[in-house]
């Protein structure tokens, strides 16, 4: 057991790599050993393939959990209605796992569901893992202060033969929210003012931990929400320290320690946290007390604004390259400089995805559209829960009725709208509030305009039929 | 892994930033179970003015001819020049095998996201991070009436431009060496397979719920 005060101040990201080195070449290229590998259906198949192919097997079989969400239909649990290509690659990941004994929530199972909602949900996301996915958003699970990350298919391949990632240690970001967010604020517009705020690109190279008041007096729920977008902001993973709240969360979920192993569990995971006086590379702090509800407006994450805020004018961009972007991004969006984002009106919505479609999410899009109908000329507005868990707690508790009541169509779990590679999305021209987490050209769609809400800001879009303050509702 | 030693070729400049691994290859084609194919889609959505679905037959559909990639001036190109970060988004490595299905060996940009990146070394891409001044003349150079041709040398880390100048660049050094060598990741870390194990053995011991299966359900 090393003392504390024998070692040097260490951030949370250090304690986390340090704990899973298997060997470091002299260039510092390092083995980082993997707890956990999430899979899916669409960045596998290639991945299996391989290893099929050079005669490996999985390292170990009991890491890994596969379920499909990228392409299944929302409207039935019956993979035959959708195209037979998704069908074809469900049946592969289905058949992959069959043949190494890969757990899989298969698409009947009441636990399938989007993987970085079904991890956290099971306990398979623990404190102090190192996790990967074949999926960028893997970044949720930091969340849990597990380093989290998203790999490529060859990697997929290189976890599955060896339970280790190739990789060099990252640099490290501190972004502190110093208050709490007012009422009617959530996690997914801190984060949204966050990438505003550094950019795109703000973490590239780095690993972000967030911390202060605004991130610990989240929910897990919504520090996920927060960590699922570091992505958007470039980095790697994101990060929180572990807390109470993450305990509690974790307590008595399936995958989780219990009996004699839960004390020794807990009293590794108190240590999961950045000691005073640790360095990080870069640090940025913002004040939680004025965020307000975000909207983007353009065709990347930091086009972002907040709800009485104004379309921008690429003659007010801090560059040629930036004017540049934002011109292609109004063409793109259909958008006027200077028209006022309560003046944008929509054509779709979209509740759901890895981002936004836990309880919680559900619970507050509920609260806003309570007794309310959804404006007449909205074509369209879906909420997909995240897992089927959510979906049966969401029944359990009403959120079906009020929803449908109101006139949204209420969904089997899946990625669905977010990326659209089911039926489930925009048409070209159509203009959407997603609570998803991009917006680029086409993701929802081709020629689908995409912008990126929190679930009670896209509820009270709904209602409204445009983009209104949820507080002013 | 295809080798990557010295590479001589015309340069297909992509003059955008933030290009996202879903402009690379649109997510209708990611359903595919193979790694080849995709250079036909590359782009997609700024190659064609129609909407691409996977199995269409592209000579039918109307090609944009403002794209670059369909400026005859840049045909059997593989280097590609583009904006700063470059390939960020989804980690989908689709957007490489899409990239390299189509021919680009190179990507020459101002900064790169981080999974693409990596993705790009595990696939034979080389990607090239030049500063902003270097890559404003290359842009220049790239869309002047006579395409440009470069010469990428991995081994003495440098670009010949056709007048002789040299630029130099840098490459992670594992990375460098995997690529010269056409060297496969996998093989390369069961070289170390008794480490793993032991690492194994020790975190057994020191957090054994790591290694348990789930608790309650079977
Ligand atoms: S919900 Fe969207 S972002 Fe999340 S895993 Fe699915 S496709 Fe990716």
């Amino acid at each position: 057991m090393i003392l504390e005060d024998h070692v040097t101040a260490r951030t949370l990201y250090d304690k986390l790599w340090d704990a899973h080195v298997v060997r470091t070449e002299a260039d510092g290229t390092s083995l980082l050993y993997i707890d956990r590998h999430l899979l899916h259906e669409v960045t596998s198949p290639q991945a299996f393939a391989g290893l099929a192919l050079a005669g490996r097997k999985p390292w170990r079989v009991e890491a890994n959990l596969a379920t499909p969400d990228h392409n299944v239909p929302t409207t039935t649990r019956d993979m035959s209605a959708a195209e037979p290509i998704s069908q074809l690659q469900v049946a592969t990941l289905d058949k992959n796992c069959a043949t190494y004994g890969i757990t899989e929530f298969t698409l009947d199972d009441i636990r399938q569901g989007i993987v970085h909602v079904v991890g956290p949900e099971q306990g398979a996301t623990l404190p102090g893992m190192t996790i990967v996915c074949g999926d960028s958003h893997t970044a949720t699970h930091g969340a849990f202060a597990a380093l989290a990350q998203g790999i490529g298919t060859s990697e997929v391949e290189h976890v599955l033969a060896t339970q280790c990632l190739i990789q060099k240690k990252s640099r490290t970001m501190q972004v502190t929210i110093d208050s709490s967010v007012q009422p009617g604020v959530t996690a997914k517009d801190i984060v949204l003012a966050v990438i505003g705020h550094i950019g795109t690109a703000g973490g590239t190279g780095h690993v972000i931990e967030f911390a202060g008041p605004g991130i610990t007096n989240l929910s897990m729920e919504g520090r996920m929400t927060v960590c699922n977008m570091a992505i958007e902001a470039g980095a790697r993973a994101g990060l929180i320290a572990f807390d109470a709240t993450t305990l509690a969360y974790v307590k008595g979920r399936p995958y989780a320690p219990s009996g004699n192993q839960w004390a020794p569990a807990v009293a590794d995971w108190q240590t999961l946290h950045t000691d005073p006086g640790a360095a990080f590379d870069k640090r940025v702090t913002l004040s939680g007390a004025e965020i307000q509800p975000q909207v983007t407006w353009g065709t990347s994450p930091e086009m972002v604004t907040a709800i009485h805020g104004q379309v921008p004018d690429p003659a007010d961009a801090a560059d040629a390259g930036q004017a540049d972007s934002w011109r292609n991004a109004l063409a793109y969006m259909d958008l006027q400089p200077g028209t006022a984002i309560s003046d944008i009106k929509l054509d779709k919505i979209f509740i759901g995805s890895c981002t936004n479609a836990r309880i919680e999410d559900l619970r507050a899009a509920a609260a806003v559209v309570t007794g309310k109908k959804v404006a007449s000329h909205i074509r369209a507005a879906l909420v997909v829960p995240g897992s089927g868990l959510v979906k049966r707690q969401a029944e359990a508790e009403g959120l079906d009725r009020v929803f449908t009541e109101a006139g949204f169509a209420w969904r089997e779990p899946g990625c669905s709208m977010c990326l659209a590679m089911n039926p489930d999305r925009l048409e070209s021209g159509e203009r959407c509030a997603a609570t998803s987490n991009r917006n680029f050209e086409g993701r929802q769609g081709q020629g689908g305009r995409t912008h990126l809400v929190s679930p009670a800001m896209a509820a009270a879009a709904a209602i409204a039929g445009h983009f209104v303050d949820v507080r002013e509702l | 892994m295809q080798k990557f030693v010295r590479l001589s070729s015309l340069v297909c400049p992509l003059p955008r930033a933030n290009v996202d691994t879903d402009a690379i290859i649109p997510k209708q084609f990611l359903k595919s179970i193979q790694r080849t194919g995709f250079g036909p889609n590359l782009f997609d959505a700024w190659r064609y003015l129609d909407e691409g679905q996977p199995g269409m037959d592209n000579s039918q559909r109307l090609v944009n001819p403002d794209f670059v990639l369909n400026d005859a001036r840049y045909q059997g190109a593989q280097i590609l020049l583009a904006g700063s970060n470059f390939g960020c988004g989804s980690s989908r490595e689709h957007a490489p095998w899409a990239l390299l299905d189509y021919g680009f060996r190179a990507i020459i940009a101002h900064s790169f996201a981080d999974i693409f990146h990596q993705n790009c070394f595990k696939n034979g891409i080389l990607p090239i991070t030049l500063d902003d001044e270097h890559m404003t003349t290359l842009f220049a150079l790239s869309q002047m009436a006579q395409p440009l041709n470069l010469v990428i040398d991995l081994q003495q880390e440098h670009i010949c431009l056709p007048d002789g100048e040299q630029l130099a660049f840098v490459t992670d050094s594992f990375r460098r060496q995997c690529l010269l060598e056409g060297l496969d990741d996998i093989d390369l870390t069961l070289r170390y397979r008794a480490e793993i194990t032991a690492y194994e053995a020790r975190r057994q011991e020191t957090a054994p719920w790591l290694f348990a299966a789930e608790s309650s359900v079977g």
